[in-house]
């Protein structure tokens, strides 16, 4: 029995050393050590041995058992780490090779510096009023100092529909609107953007259509001073912290005293470029204290309140910022010029 | 307005300040200085010579050889191709190693054989702008005045050692459209004295109201008229100097009697006319044109004249369109001897309609648009005068005759110096002020209560308010010396309105979706706003006045033909994959004419055409389709909180195609609305504009804002587990999955947790016009878990009201 035993050993170890795959495995556990296996069927024949030869054949089955489970596992261990090595060189990828992107779009340059700028006020308290595009001449131009013989509004230089109704020249009439909103409550705190329209020949920066953004303080004591620390800030926010502002007199009916507001040059930060004509200085922005006349036509008495009033132009805050030299580009939205504003 | 540094000298002292500098302190104070211009383009070495003898060039016809006295000691020969230049002339002359601009250096030369020693210049090759010379001298050499000094350096002759401002003013500031204007400007920058010019007159015997008298029939009109009468005046060349500050200011020499007009103009602001005394007769009188009443002006145009323009006419016939251009009749020419001078005060408003209707515009006419000092009428009419007898010749008969509606007075203007300091924000001492004041030439006085009052002289009728004033003390006292403050005062929150939070979030959920924001034109083409017009049924649409082109005439009535054109834009690019979205405004009215302001509607709309996504390596190009255009709608209804409410009704809007678009209805709780469509675009009209296939879709933001439901509540998550069930039903291809679906949630009730589509099958193999949905299901109970036969049961009795209502066979 011993003897058979032992070769049952050894055929099984052959056999197990021979099999390339876990099925075959699976068989040879079946054949030799399963319920009907060769192991069991000579383990049947102990019955026939004497009781010192049945501790020492129990043994030796034992050890069998063990040397060909032993050697199972070993072998399983070693087709599942050769079938991982398979795998593993089987599933290599081209890392060098384009990733598959999920589509991108991107919100319009004019719609980002707006923003920017919508986002700087409303951290200073300000709230975003809107107003028509199309307007009466009073809110476009009477309501603002404009009347109607007077010398700025030409009829060649608007949009008239009518003789009383125009597409806005600025977004100042929402101004307007916004303060008799207020019925003579302060303080009022607004930033006005929109389209505007004006009868321009377009070129590289003219377009009869374009944007601006207003901004109105009205409120008790509202200083100049108050005018110059807002506007500095808010080209620092836009332009950098290093970005200074100069103020120069000008004249806008609505305003009074008005100035125009340049800010250190974007590009050569002050130090003279060709953008900035050599000046290092880039005018950016119309601003003043309101007129007396606006306020009232604001609803507001002029001798208990005053104001500030800002705008600038979207287009060129944004042919500045983007380095775009044509204004047209803002409004073909060529496909391959606006992808480029796709980065955050 | 021009402005020479070297004239300005004469009413201040300009000493220490250069031209870029004054340019500099004008352009800060308000005044700004487009450009200084160095008159002397780099000239050097070019002198006023005398020809003294012209003969032909033996070797060229177009070439004469003179002899030129130039002033060096010996007569020099040159060659010149100027077909005007003559014996007996006062040219000027390039020496050898003159430089002239452009970098040009004379040498001697030979021409033709004959050697010239130099040069003879025209006006171009001195760098000078010829265009307000005479022909004869834009075409050949410039020929100067007989009385000109041989030798003399030219850049001295024709005044070339000066630069000239240009400045660029603002409406307010027509003060400074005179010299003496910006001396007051640049004295109150400097705080240095204006010197005023010499007007005064020797009269001779006549008496001017002897022979010539002045009425105003339109008072509302012309304030002031002052004449002058001037006899004996020999018309001829003005001097160089003056020659050449007209020429320096743009403005081109005529003759002495008009040089002296626009000389007197350019210095002190006032316009001036001269009259032939002899053609005009002895009367005057400024009155408004009657109905069909002409006048031939000084450019030989007819001018048919309306009732509201001003004129000054003889007594009878127009004799000068009032501060616009003066009349044929009278002009004064080389055969004038007496010359009548007017010197007025028109009304701005009544100026600027009649230049402009009748599209006549000059220095004059800008002058008076704007408003003249009205207490410079008589300076400037007795300055002109003088100058006349000066350099013309003339006898200027006694006395000014004038008709006088009023006097300008100076206005009055009171401030508190508190209001100043309130203002401004800085804290200025009244001794500061006055000072301020004092420099402009204000006169004030302050009360004891700190008022300031203050007297305006007549040449600033910019100012009235105190707030005038208070713009004044700034500027002077600098805008960099006031300081940067912050807002005192209560505090506000900034935030968004519910529709700008709309707005903000629909544009980054687009763009994350990968559609492209556009920004296109409001006006647009009358054939574009005839389209697309579901949401604006009944809409006129909207013509301006006076379009710049019939591409740009109209206000859109939808945001899709825009998007379209952008498409059309990209593909004569070759950027034929666009997904494109807009969020803007259109225009709607029912009027034909309008008479209130139009309604305004905020739109989205999106385009998609070209593939679904860019062709990459791995991922096949396939082209969009008819649910990515629904799928972007989706999302936004998704966004807003609105999915649930909304309905797709198929539909053939306007230019879309029958079979796959549809009307979006909105459940607004009062009732379905109307709020969109999406579709693909009508065949035909992809045809006609060579578009591929291409989607589009548009939104009435506005109704969406009001039921936008964006407020979130957290559902708690699900206690109890799901029973998935799947469903496929055999139904007629024209049954649509929308009213399968709701026939599914109807029946399937409290217990249905979900259902979706998950496929869509269609063979003829399952009969002739039938078609396969199949939907999963996920049936839960909030509270408990479900047993099988409550599942079955529900279930059953879907696949039963399926049958009933539609027909449809379970697919075993």
């Amino acid at each position: 029995m011993k003897e058979r035993l032992e070769a049952l050993r050894e055929e099984a170890l052959r056999e197990l050393a021979e099999a390339g795959d876990p099925a075959r495995l699976n068989d040879l556990r079946v054949k030799y050590l399963g319920k009907k296996g060769a192991l069991t069927e000579i383990l049947r024949g102990m019955g026939g041995l004497t009781a010192e030869e049945r501790p020492v054949v129990g043994r030796i089955a034992n050890e069998v058992r063990a040397a060909i489970e032993g050697m199972i596992e070993e072998k399983l261990r070693q087709l599942r780490e050769e079938e991982t090595a398979r795998r593993l060189k089987a599933e290599t990828v081209d890392v060098t090779l384009p990733g598959r992107k999920p589509p991108a779009g991107a919100i319009h340059p004019l719609t980002r510096v707006t923003r920017e700028i919508e986002d700087v006020f409303l951290g200073m308290g300000y709230t975003i009023a809107e107003g028509p595009e199309v307007e009466t001449d009073f809110f476009n131009f009477e309501a603002l100092n404009l009347p109607k013989d007077h010398p700025a509004r030409d009829m060649q230089d608007s949009f008239y529909i009518t003789d009383e109704i125009l597409l806005r020249t600025q977004t100042s009439p929402v101004q307007i609107r916004a303060m008799r909103a207020m019925n003579g409550r302060t303080p009022l705190k607004i930033i006005c953007p929109g389209k505007v329209y004006r009868r321009d020949d377009d070129d590289a920066t003219h377009s009869f259509q374009f944007n601006q953004v207003e901004g109105l303080v009205v409120d008790r004591n509202i200083r100049m001073s108050d005018l110059k620390g807002t506007l500095l800030e808010f080209a620092r926010a836009m332009f950098g912290p290093q970005t200074r502002i100069r103020l120069r007199p000008s004249f806008f009916p609505f305003t009074e005293p008005s100035v125009e507001v340049d800010v250190t040059c974007v590009q050569c930060g002050g130090s003279g470029c060709r953008m900035c004509k050599h000046t290092g200085w880039l005018e950016i922005l119309g601003a003043g204290m309101v007129h007396p006349r606006v306020l009232e036509y604001g609803g507001y008495d002029p001798n208990e309140v005053s104001g500030f009033a800002f705008g600038l132009g979207i287009e060129r805050v944004a042919l500045l910022k983007y380095g775009v030299d044509d204004i047209r580009n803002f409004y073909l939205n060529d496909m391959r010029f606006l992808r480029q504003f796709a980065r955050m | 307005m021009k402005v020479s540094y070297q004239w300005l000298k004469e009413y201040i002292n300009l000493e220490g300040i250069a031209p870029e500098a004054l340019a500099e302190m004008l352009t800060r104070g308000g005044i700004e200085v487009d450009t200084v211009e160095q008159r002397n383009r780099g000239v050097s070495n070019v002198v006023v010579g005398h020809v003294l003898e012209k003969q032909k060039h033996p070797d060229a016809d177009r070439l004469s050889v003179c002899r030129v006295d130039a002033g060096t000691g010996e007569i020099l020969q040159i060659v010149c191709g100027a077909p005007n230049v003559a014996a007996g002339q006062k040219v000027p002359v390039a020496l050898i190693g003159a430089k002239l601009p452009g970098g040009v250096t004379i040498k001697r030369a030979k021409l033709r054989g004959v050697e010239s020693q130099g040069m003879i210049c025209s006006a171009k090759e001195l760098g000078i702008n010829d265009r307000l010379l005479p022909k004869e001298m834009q075409e050949g050499i410039l020929v100067l005045p007989e009385d000109s000094v041989i030798g003399t350096p030219i850049t001295e002759v024709l005044g070339l050692d000066d630069a000239v401002l240009e400045l660029d003013l603002t409406p307010n500031r027509a003060d400074c459209l005179s010299m003496i204007g910006v001396a007051y400007e640049t004295a109150a920058l400097t705080g240095r004295a204006v010197k005023l010019p010499d007007a005064g007159v020797t009269a001779g015997p006549v008496k001017a109201a002897d022979r010539i008298a002045v009425t105003i029939s339109a008072p509302d009109h012309c304030f002031r008229y002052a004449a002058r009468y001037v006899q004996g005046v020999k018309v001829g060349p003005s001097p160089q100097w003056m020659q050449n500050r007209l020429i320096a200011a743009g403005i081109r020499p005529i003759n002495n009697i008009v040089d002296i007009t626009n000389y007197v103009m350019l210095e002190y602001g006032q316009p001036l006319h001269a009259f032939d005394a002899d053609k005009l007769g002895g009367r005057i009188d400024v009155r408004l044109a009657r109905p069909g009443e002409t006048i031939v002006t000084l450019d030989d145009q007819e001018r048919k004249l309306d009732p509201d323009m001003l004129l000054i006419t003889d007594g009878e016939r127009p004799v000068a369109l009032a501060g616009v251009m003066g009349g044929a009749n009278t002009e004064v020419t080389d055969g004038t001897v007496n010359v009548v001078l007017e010197s007025a005060a028109f009304d701005a408003a009544s100026v600027r309609r009649t230049s402009r209707r009748l599209g006549l515009r000059s220095e004059a006419s800008l002058r008076f648009e704007k408003g003249v000092d009205p207490s410079r009428v008589v300076p400037a009419v007795d300055r002109a005068a003088q100058l006349m007898a000066r350099y013309a010749g003339g006898t200027v008969a006694e006395g000014v005759v004038e008709a006088v509606v009023r006097e300008g007075e100076p206005a009055v203007v009171r401030v508190p110096l508190a209001k100043i300091n309130g203002r401004l924000g800085t804290s200025l001492s009244a001794e500061e002020v006055e000072g301020i004041f004092s420099r402009l030439g204000f006169e004030s006085g302050l009360s004891a209560d700190g008022v300031f009052t203050v007297k305006v002289p007549t040449r600033r009728g910019d100012i009235s308010i105190p707030e005038d004033l208070i713009e004044e003390v700034a500027r002077l006292y600098g805008y960099d010396n006031i300081p940067a403050t912050a807002i005192e005062g209560s505090t506000t929150a900034g935030r968004l309105t519910g529709p700008q939070a709309i707005r903000r979030a629909l544009r980054e959920r687009l763009a994350d979706a990968g559609l492209q924001e556009t920004f296109t034109y409001s006006l647009t083409h009358p054939s574009r706003t005839r389209m697309f017009t579901l949401l604006a049924e009944g809409a006129v649409p909207i013509r301006v006045a006076m379009p710049m082109s019939e591409d740009r005439s109209e206000l859109r009535t939808s945001l899709v033909p825009s998007l379209i054109d952008a498409a059309i834009y990209n593909r004569n690019r070759k950027n034929t994959d666009l997904r494109l979205f807009e969020i803007g405004s259109v225009f709607l009215t029912n009027e034909e004419r309008l008479t209130g302001l139009p309604r305004e509607s905020h739109r989205i709309a999106g385009l998609l055409t070209g593939s679904r996504t860019d062709a990459q390596w791995n991922v096949k190009a396939e082209p969009v389709d008819f649910y990515d255009a629904k799928g972007v709608v989706e999302l936004i209804f998704d966004l807003l909180g609105l999915s649930g409410r909304v309905r797709y009704e198929a539909a053939a809007p306007d230019n879309l195609h029958p079979g796959r678009a549809a009307k979006i209805w909105l459940d607004t709780g009062a009732g379905e609305a109307l709020v969109g469509y999406v579709g693909q675009l009508h065949p035909d009209l992809q045809r006609k504009e060579e578009l591929d296939d291409t989607y589009v879709f548009e939104l009435a933001l506005d109704e969406l804002y009001a039921h936008a439901d964006t407020a979130i509540t957290q559902q708690p998550l699900p206690r109890y587990p799901s029973v998935e069930r799947d469903l496929a039903v055999l139904v007629d291809r024209s049954v649509e999955a929308g009213g399968l679906l709701r026939a599914i949630r109807e029946a399937g009730g409290d217990l249905l947790e979900s259902v979706d589509v998950f496929d869509v099958y269609v063979d003829d193999r399952l009969g002739a016009d039938k078609k396969s949905v199949a939907f999963s299901l996920v049936y839960r109970h909030p509270e408990r878990t479900l047993t099988d036969e409550e599942v079955n049961d529900r279930h059953a009795a879907i696949v039963d009201r399926l049958a009933r209502a539609f027909g449809a066979e379970l697919r075993k």
